[in-house]
């Protein structure tokens, strides 16, 4: 390896013999660096699947375009509702293909002694079908019996198993907001951090459920476009179809990313996260910060006398660079590993949305290299200032 | 009298600033010719090393003159100190060996100073130096491993490789027995024959004055004598 390096670098790798001469300190060198890869990557893990799990519900639409009340339309799920006849009049814009009415409810669901879960209702109507998500399509039909429900079998806090055969042939009976629902089918979405499972319903379901609710007052509105129609576009002229400020009209996309954005900075939760993921970013630089100026005070003496001899400060910052590299790409494998069997069972104890990611493996990878090189920079400041005969 | 390659003029030098500030040199003048071999001596505290380490780049000249290889010191930047710094060699008091390079490689770092070099080549040199130093079967050896001379013959090792203009040494032969000390200093004094290198030496050492050219005496960091050592009949350089 000596000679390796030797040759890649065109001088002797000190910084690797320096490493390599104490395996003691260098492996708890390599935990620290480990350790604060683990908390980065514990801190995106959760910040990412707040944002995962707020992103689910859109994913049960096709991508086009939504009308929300102008009233708290952040969310999806807590959004203030709007008259129906705002459906009606986008029905008049000619690359507007039809729309249909969602109502969003919510509930808790007690289904045993200690067990209840916080189940999200969507109401949806029969012709729904060619606006949901294709996977939708065919198991909707099955709720056109009244009282009856796609149950979700990743609800948290639920044991579901009993869910997973259930059809309009052989429904499986449970009762929720003090009514008897038959549930025909599956879905697959997971709870988030807003609630543990979501239930789709049809929209006469939902008025049974929630007898307070009208339909003439849905939650979202959902139209369809004509192929090639630009969303940006037809959503700028519909608003021009209302009075002033009484709808929002986003595409889908559009309004995931927004209310991933609103709940990530705005929303006391994500707020937590970013911090969570700021402090475990600066707890990670002061980690390597010590490991590194550790180091570069133990070799004070020696550095001096290379000083001494004429190296410049940057052979001196090429070391620790060459430290900061090693320790950073050893000490990411079992961050890396760790986080992911964290990541792992946290899903399973939770059901939440996380995972590693590509995206977030090489983010991290690549802060950590900037992290323990700037905390290398950082510790050779005082070699930098100081006169050689003054170290000695 | 050969040409000077170091000239001290009304050197002064103080530690600390201010009413805290101490006079460590008062009005120093010296003048090192090519090639000689020239021993600082005095007590404690008298301004050797002060003196050694000025003349040698590791501290900033203030007050006064030093010319060093035909450049002033005083007022001269980092840039230029470091390129000096390059052709000088330097042995100090405590061998300072990295701890975790071996013998060999210490010494291939005077080599790698200047730049990026064949390793092979540079490795081929130092293993050279160090078997005239005695250190032969000592190439691996990391410095935990070598005696208190072994690390200093290696630390002399690594100040000559790189075929230095002037040699400075704070107490060279402090850790090294009769034998090794005479060694190394006959060394230096070959080099100072054969290639012109002048070496400036700080020492108690009895027993290397008589191969000194010229014994220069401090105390309270004035210089009090300074004449021909037993090795020559007339300076090398007259004091300036």
């Amino acid at each position: 390896m000596t000679a390796f390096l030797t040759r890649l670098l065109g001088r002797l790798p000190v910084g690797y013999l320096q490493l390599t001469h104490s395996p003691g300190r260098l492996l708890a060198a390599l935990a620290g660096v480990a350790f604060a890869n683990v908390l980065v990557f514990v801190q995106l893990g959760l910040a990412g699947s707040m944002a995962e799990s707020v992103a689910i519900p859109y994913r049960l639409f096709q991508p086009n375009l939504l009308i929300l009340s102008p009233v708290e339309s952040e969310t999806l799920t807590d959004a203030a509702t709007l008259p129906r006849q705002r459906l009606f009049q986008a029905l008049v814009h000619p690359d507007v293909t039809g729309g249909t009415s969602i109502y969003v409810g919510r509930s808790t669901w007690i289904s045993g002694h200690d067990a209840s879960s916080s189940i999200q209702f969507f109401g949806l109507a029969s012709d729904a079908g060619s606006f949901l998500h294709d996977a939708l399509a065919a198991p909707l039909v099955s709720l056109s019996l009244s009282d009856t429900a796609l149950v979700d079998t990743l609800t948290r806090f639920v044991d579901m198993r009993g869910f997973v055969g259930a059809t309009p042939d052989a429904p499986v009976p449970f009762e929720i907001q003090n009514r008897q629902l038959g549930a025909v089918g599956n879905v697959s979405i997971g709870g988030g951090f807003g609630g543990d499972g979501v239930f789709l319903v049809s929209d006469q379901t939902f008025f049974h459920l929630f007898p307070q609710r009208s339909s003439a007052t849905p939650s979202h509105i959902l139209l369809g476009l004509a192929p090639g129609a630009d969303p940006g576009r037809v959503a700028a002229e519909l608003v021009q179809l209302y009075p002033p400020d009484t709808v929002r009209i986003r595409a889908v996309t559009d309004a995931m990313a927004q209310e991933v954005r609103y709940q990530m900075t705005e929303r006391p939760t994500g707020l937590i996260f970013a911090f969570g993921v700021v402090i475990g970013m600066v707890v990670g630089i002061v980690i390597a910060y010590q490991v590194l100026s550790a180091d570069v005070a133990d070799h004070l003496r020696e550095y001096a006398t290379f000083k001494a001899m004429g190296f410049r400060q940057s052979f001196f910052i090429g070391i620790i660079l060459e430290e900061a590299i090693i320790l950073a790409a050893i000490g990411f494998w079992p961050g890396l590993a760790f986080s992911a069997l964290f990541y792992q069972t946290l899903a399973y104890l939770t059901n939440i949305p996380i995972f590693m990611t590509p995206e977030r493996a090489v983010a991290v990878f690549v802060g950590t290299i900037l992290a323990c090189a700037l905390s290398g920079i950082l510790a050779m400041r005082k070699l930098a200032a100081a006169q050689p005969a003054d170290l000695f | 009298m050969t040409e000077p390659v170091i000239t001290v003029r009304h050197l002064d030098h103080f530690f600390g600033e201010g009413e805290a500030s101490k006079q460590a040199l008062f009005d120093v003048n010296l003048a090192v010719g090519r090639g000689s071999l020239t021993i600082l001596m005095g007590p404690s505290g008298s301004g050797k090393t002060t003196l050694l380490t000025l003349m040698g780049c590791l501290r900033e000249v203030g007050s006064g003159s030093v010319m060093l290889l035909e450049h002033e010191l005083c007022g001269a930047d980092e840039a230029l100190r470091v390129d000096l710094r390059r052709r000088l060699g330097f042995v100090f008091q405590a061998h300072n060996l990295h701890d975790s390079l071996t013998a060999r490689q210490n010494v291939m770092m005077g080599l790698q100073v200047h730049g990026r070099g064949d390793p092979a080549r540079h490795a081929r040199a130092a293993d050279h130096l160090l078997g005239l130093l005695g250190l032969g079967e000592r190439l691996h050896y990391l410095p935990g491993n070598l005696s208190g001379g072994q690390k200093q013959r290696v630390a002399i090792a690594r100040a000559l490789v790189s075929n230095p203009n002037i040699i400075f040494a704070d107490e060279p032969t402090a850790a090294l027995d009769k034998v090794s000390g005479m060694a190394a200093v006959q060394l230096f004094k070959e080099l100072g024959r054969t290639r012109g290198t002048t070496t400036v030496m700080v020492t108690h050492d009895p027993r290397i004055l008589d191969l000194a050219d010229r014994i220069v005496t401090l105390e309270d960091g004035r210089i009090v004598r300074d004449h021909p050592g037993p090795a020559r009949n007339e300076p090398l350089a007259a004091p300036v």
